[in-house]
């Protein structure tokens, strides 16, 4: 998949609340948003003013989007875990109440241009933005499997749509009260087998995309990473989203998540030293410009053929890392 | 400056206005303000980097930022190409950075005006922040107006966390400063009751939103009492129409618009039309007629006063 930019400039509109629903742990937010609809792909997300007109909330709220419809002119809808404030507010609007959105924004999922295996991972509510890429890559001709995997049967999003849509799906939860217990990695050398993946497509809390980034390294199978940095605009102005990321020119950047992602080659992204900068990362201190390496051909996310796992020279940062992240690195709050 | 409105974007709220010129015209706001640029490129700080606190937030970002080669290359060029006015934001850590960085600019061709970001830690005096000493903020405008070209004004950024930031001003404006520009964020940070530690992995970082509004006000009225003559950028916590009057009315003659553009991407053009009609409905008929009116009693009358809140 090439660099460019397929995806339309982003909408900022009063969307109109339809439902707002709660599905197990989470609640699903439908708003009438034509030109956000119109626009969409799978993989981007939406950021949403919260707290009303005079409100001491300033940071928007970024949801990935789960589906958009046809109905009222073009429907968004997203999902949610009550996290602080702001998704509290949300979670108490009503039909025909008006949010500020600005959307869609982000990164789409590549797609491939022939028909492969797919395998779609989600954990938790990373599941959401998942099956509208599955609904894409069907109509592409691909096979699509999904692994979902949370920590209790409440928490995992969207386990009968999985069944549904997916050639087959399979559930992994901690407390073993839904599917099989245990994480997704425990199945996932498994599930990659048994469907003959050619490419994931991943969503969930970073720990999770990290772990399956190694683990299908193995297989020289790519990931498409869906992550998650906590943000405060979404629209590219504030750089707090930053994550390190090895750029085809081998060279570590902090790029932002909300308009370079959020979706990433997981191969690309430094799992490790997301939380530091590292020290060999464009602009770190002490960084000096290197002589460019021999040129390499950019590897890509082909379809039907595996890329070897490559390591991108993963150098260990020697900085000490920066005390603990808050609590949760989510999106939304 | 000559600028079709007094609405500017803060520096470091808008990149090089690309991602806000998908929301609207940056050509139809005053200027866009860049983000400070240092001579090298500039990875920041960890993340965490902000956190939201009550009408407000907290930023460590740290400057990052591509350095002046890739901002001339890129940054600029596109700017101008789309008819905005661009004043450039420049930081560094020696006083030699910012004559290099001033140097740089003046062989450049568009720069409707210079920002210099000196809420920078001095390498060279133990770090301490140039804007917080008057003679190291002098030391740095010196140089900046003395590279920079004579028709480019040179405005020097105010920090707040000062005992006496008329003493700064008055340093900076002796040394050759056209404007001023104020204010910069106020140090602060927060703690994670949840993790119990500093949210922030900088620990610190800069507090701006609503909440700082009031220092920004004080801070522009004392300003312009002591140097009326003086063109001030004011910011901090502008949020409306109104805010932007507030501001003017303490002296600045024209407002830069910063985290309100995190909550509304449109805040610019926004704020703008706003501005239009407060002036207005006071028949005031240029912006330019209020600048400091709150100094002088009994020129234009407003609404009364009724002793209560809104």
């Amino acid at each position: 998949m090439t660099s460019e930019r397929l995806e339309s400039a982003p909408a900022q509109v009063k969307g109109t609340v339809l439902t707002v629903r709660r599905v197990d742990a989470y609640y699903a937010m439908t708003l009438i948003a034509p030109e956000v609809a119109a626009r969409f792909r799978p993989g981007q997300f939406v950021a949403v003013a919260v707290g009303g007109p005079e409100t001491s909330m300033l940071l928007r709220r970024a949801f990935s989007i789960h589906q958009v419809r046809p109905d009222h002119g073009g429907t968004v809808e997203f999902v949610f875990a009550i996290a602080g404030p702001g998704t509290r507010w949300l979670s108490e609007r009503r039909t025909r109440d008006t949010l500020d959105v600005a959307g869609p924004l982000g990164r789409a999922f590549p797609v491939p241009r022939d028909p492969v295996n797919a395998l779609l991972v989600g954990g938790g509510y990373g599941s959401a933005p998942l099956f509208a890429l599955g609904d894409r890559l069907r109509g592409r001709g691909c096979t699509v499997d999904y692994l979902l995997g949370a920590a209790s049967a409440d928490r995992v999003f969207g386990a009968l749509t999985a069944r549904r849509s997916g050639r087959s799906a399979v559930i992994t939860t901690e407390d073993g009260s839904l599917g099989a217990r245990g994480q997704v990695t425990d199945l996932l050398a498994q599930v990659i087998h048994e469907a003959r993946t050619d490419v994931i497509y991943a969503c969930g809390p970073m720990g999770m995309l990290r772990a399956v980034t190694v683990l299908a390294g193995r297989y020289g199978i790519p990931v498409q990473a869906l992550v998650e940095e906590s943000m405060a605009c979404g629209t590219g102005v504030c750089m707090t989203c930053v994550l390190p990321v090895v750029g085809e020119d081998g060279v570590t950047r902090m790029v932002r998540s909300c308009v370079d992602g959020p979706v990433f080659r997981g191969d690309l992204v430094r799992w490790d030293d997301v939380g530091t900068i590292p020290f060999d990362a464009l602009g770190a201190p002490g960084w000096k410009p290197r002589p460019p390496a021999t040129p390499q051909p950019a590897a890509r996310p082909q379809a039907g053929g595996r890329q070897p796992g490559s390591k991108a020279g993963r150098v260990r940062s020697r900085r000490p890392r920066a005390g603990p992240a808050a609590g949760r690195s989510g999106r939304g709050r | 400056m000559e600028l079709p409105n007094p609405i500017l974007t803060a520096s470091g709220c808008a990149g090089a206005g690309r991602e806000l010129s998908q929301f609207f015209d940056v050509a139809k706001i005053g200027a866009v303000v860049t983000k400070s640029v240092m001579l090298a490129p500039r990875s920041g700080r960890p993340t965490p980097r902000m956190a939201e606190t009550p009408s407000g937030m907290l930023n460590s970002i740290g400057l990052q930022g591509p350095g002046i080669d890739a901002f001339l290359r890129r940054d600029l060029p596109w700017l101008l190409a789309r008819g905005a006015r661009a004043v450039v934001s420049i930081a560094g850590s020696t006083v030699d950075e910012y004559a290099e960085l001033a140097a740089r600019l003046s062989d450049a061709s568009g720069v409707t005006a210079v920002e210099v970001n000196i809420s920078c830690p001095n390498v060279e005096d133990r770090g301490q922040v140039f804007a917080c000493d008057p003679g190291a903020s002098a030391a740095v405008i010196e140089v900046v107006r003395a590279r920079v070209r004579y028709d480019i004004p040179v405005f020097a950024k105010l920090s707040p966390d000062v005992t006496d930031i008329v003493a700064i001003a008055g340093a900076c404006v002796a040394a050759g400063a056209d404007g001023l520009s104020m204010i910069n964020t106020l140090l602060g940070m927060a703690i994670d009751t949840t993790t119990l530690r500093p949210v922030l992995a900088g620990v610190t970082g800069g507090l701006s939103g609503p909440a700082i509004r009031p220092v920004a006000v004080r801070c522009i009225w004392q300003v312009h009492e002591a140097f009326p003559d003086i063109p001030i950028i004011g910011m901090g916590g502008v949020r409306t129409g109104r805010d932007a009057l507030e501001l003017m009315l303490a002296g600045a003659a024209t407002v830069s618009v910063g985290t309100a553009i995190f909550h509304d991407p449109s805040a610019c053009p926004r704020i703008v039309r706003e501005l239009e009609e407060e002036l207005a409905s006071r028949g005031i008929e240029r912006a330019a007629d209020v600048v400091g009116l709150a100094h002088e009693p009994g020129r234009l009358t407003g609404q009364r006063r009724t002793g209560s809140a809104p």
